[in-house]
This record gives C-alpha cells, structure tokens and sequence, in this order.
C-alpha cells in the first residue's frame, strides 16, 4: 500500500526511544503527548479533513474514559472489552451528534459552539451523576496484569498508546486514499459544489463524525487505563477539547502527521517553558502562549503547511522558469 | 413518440412576495442541445436550480426520464445523471484541479485507482492535461470554467445543466470551448444552457426557451425566436418591436 512507508518509519523510531530512554518522567511525558495526538487525530478527521471545526472533542474523549472505567468498576467488565466498548460508545456519540448538529444544518461557530454545549451538558452530568461517581469520580482498582491492561512498565504503556496512535495514522492515510476522504474534503472546500457531483454531505460528515468521536474515545479509554481515575473535570473538560483541536492546528489541519507532529512540539514547548522560567508562578504558560501565537502567525497552516511552502518556494528559485512554462501554451 | 428527456411542468417559485419563475413549462429533447434564454433576473438560474435539486420549487412539477423528480435533493439528482455548473464557478479552491476532477469521477468509480484514471481521462478531454497538478483557484477564468465543465462531465450525466459557461470569455476562448460542447451532445448527453453569448446559442442550440419575468414568453428554433416581437421587447423593451418592424419597412 503506497504511502504507508513514512508512518512505518516514524512508528519505528518512536517505538525504539523506551530502548534508550529509561526515565520514567521522560516516558510519562511522551505517554501523554501520544494520547493528547490521538485525541487531536480524532479531530482531525472532522476537522481537518471535514472542515467542521469542533470545540467539544472533551465529549468523545470523556465518554470512553467513563465507559472504561465505569464498565469495569461497577459491572466487572474485563478491561479490553471496557476498552472496546469505550471506543464504541464514542462512535456512538458521534453519530447522535452528528445526527442533530448535520440534520439541522448548522456550521462554521455554529456547529463549534453547539459541540461545545454537547460537551459541557455532559460534564454537568457526569458530576452529578450516581454511576460515574458523581463529584468524587471513578476510580479504577490497581490490578496489575495484561489481563487488566494495566502495565508495571511505563515502556509497556508507552508502546500501547504508541500502537494506537499508528493505527489512527493508519486509518487517516487510508480515508486520505478512498472515495469517502476524496468526498470529505470536497464537503469542506463547498459543501453545494459536492453535492452537485453526488456527494450526500450530511452522511458524509456524519460518517466523519463518527469516526472522528471513535478515535478521541480511544484516547479517552487509554487516559483511564493509564490514570486509573477518571472525573468529570478530567474526562469532559474543556482542557481536551483545547488540546485535541491544538494540536493539528499546530502541526497542520488536514494531513496525516499534523496531530502528532502538533502534539510533540505543543507538550515539548510546554516543558521548555517550565524549563527556562524556572519557579516563577504562570511565566510558563505565558511563554507558551506567546510562542503558540507566533507559529500560528508564521504558519497559518500549520507545521507541515510551513514546511511545504518553504519547499516550494526553495524548488522554485532554483529552477526559475519552471512555473513559468505551464502558463505559456495556453489558449 | 416517448416523452422528452426532462420535462418542466408549470413550475413557481416564490421568494417571499417576490415570483421569481411564474408557472414556466419547458422540455430538453433527449440528445439534443436546448437553450434558456432571457433577460437578466428573468429567473433563469433560479429554475436550473429547481430542475438540480438545490430549491424547491412553491408549486409545479419536474419530470426526468419519466419520473417524478420534483424536490428530489441535489446528490439524489447526480446519481441519477443529471449534472449542473455554477454560474459563478465553484472549485474546491483548495485542491489541484485533478483532485477536483476525482471527486466527480468518484460517484461511478468507488476505487481510488479507477477513479483517478476517469478523472485523467475527463481533464484530457476537456484539455486540462498541463494543469491537472495546479491548484484551481491559480487557473484563468477560462481554466475554470473548463474545469467546472470537467467536473460535472466526470460523474459520466445523462443531462447536462450549463450555467453560462461562455460568460466571461474572449471570443477566441468561446471558439475553443463551443465545439466541446457540441461534442458532448454528439456523445449522446443530453445539455440545457443558459446563455448571453447569442453567436453559441444560434449555433449550439435546436431549440430555444425564452424566459422573461418568470414566464416562458416564446420558443422555438433560434431562428424563430430572435425575430420574435415578444422576445424582441423583452430585451429591448414595450415597442421596440414595432419600432424595428418600421424602419425596416422603409
């Protein structure tokens, strides 16, 4: 399968770091920014290629982290299966949401404010709510074993969260190559042009949207996994929504490595900050900010966008008449 | 002798108290060239989008192949074979014009392969093969318009709705593209344009609707309806006709 190879690379070379990497605060660290990309290649899929810009990511994330937890806490469900129907239950949300939002037309801040709202109705629920454990949360009980998908070795995790993450790489390439991304992107440069040719947009943005809501959920089944602990704050805070949409915007709307390349340089960015501004309180995050509103200036499409325009305009001074020559023959 | 290919029976369209298309009737014979002509605002745009799917229309009905179409959605309509171009083109502004292209080709071909050869084939035939890398919104108008024929070619339409696709052009540019089109017809696809440029329309079209003020005041061959005095005072206003009518009396 053609375009497969970059992915196998880069799979390969992260899943060799725990081999020279012992830290286990360096691990964590790359733990977490692996799922913050899944979660961000969720939103890409609908986002990016779909053009439905949503700020409530936290929905999808959050309710496979509830579903995880709570099927095995309350119900003794094994922890796969827990994780399984994690994912499921996000694609779910995501056709129910996309159901409501797509039928009644809306778009653009609409549909991102409605996603929101979708979002923070969850949040209120879970935190009241007798089965998620309302205000004190869900804990899942320690129980060491691959059985219970809870892993002694950070490397262990690592390298599950990092097979997740090539799936979501996987799966991106191969709607990137079929009739349903050709349609998805059509949907998100004019939605009237698609439809003339035969595309039915509001199926095709559902079908997106449950794609998208199955991939975050994933991410939100492993934060629980991981974690082992799970409240509404955690699960459907705005903060995953945040970083979900962060990342692809940061590292390129609409490409197959755009979340991950987002979210290694978003987290590492975060580190650095620590780093340089030591103990004074929010400088961090200042520094952060700023240099976020500095390559989102620069690189208005992202990373890889910038690094596509640089090397068109590099490949364009050295061959001058190159672009020149197509234009000539015209009539 | 079987029905017409699309038949439009008594179509209105209201927006508001506004009547845009007032009870218009007309039929596209099936691998013939038809032409709607009219004044600007006579409601023209309006009722290609009734016949497409992309209004609805407040009362009469659209029949194709037969069928009752009338309020069919616009993608049903596509994969039906009926295919439309925008007045103001439309390109998936971001996409290389063969990636345009493949989004019409994908309706009949679902593999990526198969469909990337149909859409190849398409930009071919429509002499788009130096630009299917560009990016459409680099291309000309003329480029455009070409690509927006190209795309509604590519879902392989049985009737073809074209939406002044000569507006715009030099004239040299509308000699290139008028034996394309008569080309399509020759291909056995049925065509409707809406067209200013009169020169395509006397020499594209057998049969010509004439839409004014939402009514189809007139129709008939080019030749018939250009010396029609309805249709003569409908572009140049109430008298015109007996005026012209006199001074060639003398």
């Amino acid at each position: 399968m053609r375009g497969l190879g970059p992915i196998a690379i880069a799979v390969a070379v992260l899943a060799a770091v725990p081999l020279v990497v012992h830290s286990n605060a360096t691990l964590n660290f790359l733990i977490v920014t692996l799922m913050i990309a899944l979660a961000g290649q969720g939103w890409n899929i609908l986002g990016g290629y779909g053009g439905q810009y949503s700020f409530g990511h936290a929905a999808f994330f959050g309710t496979g982290a509830y579903v995880t937890a709570v099927l095995q806490v309350r119900y003794g469900v094994n922890a796969w299966l827990g994780f399984g129907a994690g994912i499921a239950a996000g694609a779910a949300l995501g056709s129910v949401i996309g159901a409501l939002t797509f039928r009644s037309g809306l778009r653009g801040s609409y549909f991102a404010l409605v996603t929101l709202a979708f979002a923070e109705v969850l949040r209120i629920i879970a935190s009241v709510a007798p089965i998620t454990g309302a205000g004190v949360g869900t804990l899942i009980k320690l129980d060491l074993g691959a059985q219970a998908f809870q892993f002694q070795s950070r490397a262990v995790f690592y390298w599950a969260v990092l097979a997740l993450v090539a799936g979501s790489l996987v799966a991106t390439r191969l709607i990137e190559r079929s009739r349903f991304g050709a349609w998805l992107i059509a949907v998100r440069e004019n939605e009237d042009a698609a439809k003339a040719l035969g595309v039915d947009a509001r199926s095709v943005k559902t079908a997106a949207m449950v794609i998208s809501g199955a991939i975050t959920a994933a991410a939100g089944c492993f934060y629980a996994q991981y974690f082992l602990f799970v409240d509404s704050g955690i699960a459907y805070g705005t903060w995953i929504s945040i970083e979900a949409l962060l990342t692809p915007i940061i590292g390129g709307v609409g490409t197959v490595f755009g979340p991950l390349l987002g979210a290694l340089v978003v987290k590492s960015l975060g580190e650095g900050a620590k780093l340089v501004t030591g103990d004074v309180p929010g400088l961090d995050l200042i520094v952060y900010g700023a240099v976020l509103v500095l390559v989102i200036w620069f690189t208005p499409r992202g990373l890889i966008g910038g690094f596509m325009q640089a090397r068109k305009w590099l490949t364009r001074r050295a061959t001058p008449t190159a672009s020149s020559i197509p234009e000539a023959g015209r009539g | 002798m079987a029905e017409p290919l699309l038949v439009v029976d008594r179509v209105t369209r209201r927006f508001g108290g506004l009547l845009a298309v007032n009870g218009a009737s007309l039929t596209a014979a099936e691998g013939r060239i038809t032409a709607l002509i009219g004044p600007n605002g006579a409601g023209k745009t309006t009722l290609f989008s009734i016949i497409s799917g992309f209004l609805k229309a407040s009362d009469g009905t659209v029949r194709y192949g037969g069928e009752d179409i009338t309020g069919e959605l616009p993608h049903r309509l596509a994969r039906r074979g009926i295919a439309r171009t925008f007045q103001i083109v439309q390109p998936f502004a971001g996409l290389s014009v063969r990636e345009n292209i493949l989004v019409g080709a994908h309706l009949h071909h679902r593999a990526h392969d198969a469909a990337l050869a149909a859409a190849e084939e398409v930009g071919r035939e429509m002499g788009l093969s130096d630009l299917l890398d560009r990016p459409a919104d680099t291309l000309t108008v003329a480029g455009r318009k070409r690509l927006e024929l190209a795309r509604a070619l590519a879902i392989e339409p049985k009737l073809l709705l074209l939406d002044e696709v000569l507006a715009g052009l030099n004239p040299s540019e509308i000699r290139d593209i008028v034996p394309v089109i008569r080309g399509l017809c020759g291909r056995g696809i049925t065509i409707m344009i809406i067209e200013h440029v009169m020169q395509a329309v006397m020499s594209l079209a057998e049969h010509v609707f004439v839409l004014a003020e939402g009514r189809i005041i007139a129709d008939g061959t080019p030749a018939q309806v250009a010396v029609d005095p309805r249709v003569i005072e409908a572009y140049l206003g109430h008298g015109a006709a007996a005026k012209l009518g006199a001074s060639h009396g003398y």
